[in-house]
């Protein structure tokens, strides 16, 4: 008896409960869409917004401006221009001001010391044997001139530029404001007239060199052993081996053109490009600059102190015949079935007196 | 210390062009170069509105970041101003600006422009206040003699504004809380219909 009621007290409190959870929910749901049914009644349906609700008509004016939309004005000159708010400015400053010169500058910093370090760790690539005392012709004069033009002005257009972009947090603590002034104005104008002289002689560079890059299957066998930068094997190569076509493609033709291009947006503002073609072109122009820079680095080091005997083939135009063996061997190949003969220093030597002889003689007989 | 602060207020502004002409005037600027200019959106439409624009003084002047001399400097009183004697006219300042405010008397081939010219808010430049070479170089010294700039002073409607951004900026408001924020219950709209 006992036990039957308490069993139908507990299912009885049990479905209190459910019926009040149930009850709560209908209800939560139900008694604030009660407002909007007396809205509806007592004030209509959907009413309009008031006028002065509405949007500002001159919001849109505003935002237009905001993103740079241009208008009308009266004023002329070179330097006026019709927009509002100019949203390439900001951009252009934050990278110029921001990665530019912070990873820009840290990697003309790492990439000296990563030569120094393949220095000391790998050393020179010495000629394995003597000096044979023969040379042959590797560079002709004008091919010299140029190169030696042409890397002159890299040079100077490189230190000019560096000095436009990192002096002020360089150069200004050494020199001063004024100092550092008066250097930059003559720097500008070096660079900017320079550059296209540059551009032209990096042009000629490009015609007189491209058929000696053109890549083949020796190049594939270059890189396949490391250039034999490292280690004691010597891959064969024609007269310029893969990594002077590396230089010579992504340096000198791709970077080149690069940075010619958008220097020349740069350096002639009267084609009336605006300020957006020309930040971005100063973005372009700047890290493309910086990257070559550092590429100049490898083949400066390469070319000089990094292979003994490689230097004098630019400068005096011959190169040892062992060098030549050692790192151009089939180009060697190819001289000699050219019918070149290597000839020794005292017999250079001979044919230069001659050569002057020839000439005085020529001269006082006229 | 004050914070000087440019505002044109567009409801106002009637493209008169009396603040260019003023500024002309006052500085001596060159043919070419104009340091205010009135910009028209929707010109000749209904709703046109016209705003006069020249250097805003910027409190983080992008112009004086990407300098690559360093030759900006700000006054005392928020007032961005350069040094003519250090600028190179490398032209970046123009890049950077969003408002268009530097200008420069040449624009030739080799990136050869001149010294950069600007908006002084009436200040001079780093020269001693009132000497021949701040009135050559950046014309008078208004702010010396305790006057705002002329642009503003002139502007017959008062659309113009210069001066302590606070003061400038409770005023501004003043007129908002009176005429309303919305112009379409007081201007064109309101004398004209929706529609005009």
């Amino acid at each position: 008896m006992s036990a039957e009621s308490e069993l139908k007290r507990r299912q009885r409190r049990w479905r209190s409960m459910l019926w009040s959870l149930v009850a709560i929910l209908v209800l939560s749901v139900a008694l604030p869409s009660l407002g909007y049914v007396m809205a509806q009644q007592f004030y209509g349906a959907e009413r309009e917004f008031s006028e002065d609700r509405a949007t500002n008509p001159r919001s849109d004016m505003w935002r237009d401006a905001r993103e740079g939309q241009g208008g009308f004005t009266t004023q002329t000159g070179p330097y006026v221009t019709n927009t509002l708010i100019s949203n390439v400015g900001e951009n252009w400053r934050q990278i110029r001001t921001g990665p530019m010169t912070t990873w820009g500058g840290w990697f003309l910093i790492a990439v000296p010391i990563v030569i120094v370090l393949f220095f000391l760790v790998f050393g020179r690539v010495k000629l394995e044997e003597e000096r044979s005392g023969l040379t042959v012709r590797r560079w002709r004069a004008y091919e010299r001139a140029l190169h030696w033009f042409t890397a002159a002005s890299f040079i100077i257009l490189a230190i000019t530029g560096l000095s436009l972009l990192f002096g002020r947090t360089v150069l200004i603590p050494l020199f001063g404001p004024q100092g550092f002034a008066a250097y930059a104005q003559g720097a500008m104008y070096v660079h900017n007239f320079l550059g296209p002289v540059f551009s032209v002689a990096l042009l000629a560079m490009i015609v007189l060199w491209i058929r000696h890059n053109i890549p083949n299957r020796t190049d594939w066998q270059w890189f396949k052993q490391g250039g034999g930068i490292v280690g004691k094997r010597h891959p064969s190569a024609g007269r310029l081996n893969a990594g002077e076509k590396v230089w010579f493609w992504l340096g000198v033709v791709v970077l080149g053109i690069v940075v010619s291009v958008s220097g020349f947006v740069l350096d002639f503002p009267i084609f009336g490009q605006t300020r957006e073609t020309m930040a971005i072109a100063q973005v372009v122009h700047a890290v493309a600059a910086i990257i070559w820079i550092g590429f100049f680095f490898g083949h400066a080091y390469i070319g000089t102190i990094g292979t003994e005997g490689a230097l004098e083939g630019m400068t005096r135009g011959r190169v040892d015949v062992n060098w030549a063996k050692q790192h151009h061997d089939l180009w060697y190949e190819e001289v000699l079935s050219s019918g070149e003969q290597p000839v020794s220093e005292e017999a250079l030597k001979k044919s230069k007196a001659d050569r002057q002889a020839g000439t005085a003689a020529g001269q006082a007989s006229h | 210390m004050a914070r000087m602060k440019f505002l044109c207020d567009a409801e106002r502004c009637i493209e008169c062009q009396a603040c260019v002409t003023a500024c002309k005037n006052e500085h001596e600027v060159p043919w070419g170069v104009n340091r205010r200019r009135v910009i028209v959106m929707n010109d000749g439409r209904p709703g046109e509105k016209s705003v006069s624009v020249a250097c805003m003084h910027c409190s983080d002047a992008p112009c004086a970041a990407v300098c690559p001399v360093d030759c900006f400097y700000t006054t005392a009183d928020g007032i961005v101003l350069h040094d003519k004697d250090l600028c190179i006219g490398c032209g970046y300042c123009f890049y950077a600006c969003p408002f268009g405010a530097p200008q420069y008397p040449q624009q030739t081939a080799f990136g050869v422009r001149g010294k950069m010219d600007k908006c002084t808010f009436c200040a001079g430049g780093p020269e001693i206040a009132h000497s021949e070479e701040e009135l050559t170089k950046y014309g008078t010294n208004r702010i010396a003699e305790g006057k705002l700039p002329l642009c503003a002073e002139m502007c017959a409607t008062k659309a113009l504004l210069a001066g302590d951004g606070d003061i400038v900026a409770d005023i501004y408001r003043k007129r908002v809380m009176r005429r309303g924020g919305r112009p379409q219950t007081w201007g064109w709209q309101a004398a004209y219909g929706q529609d005009a």
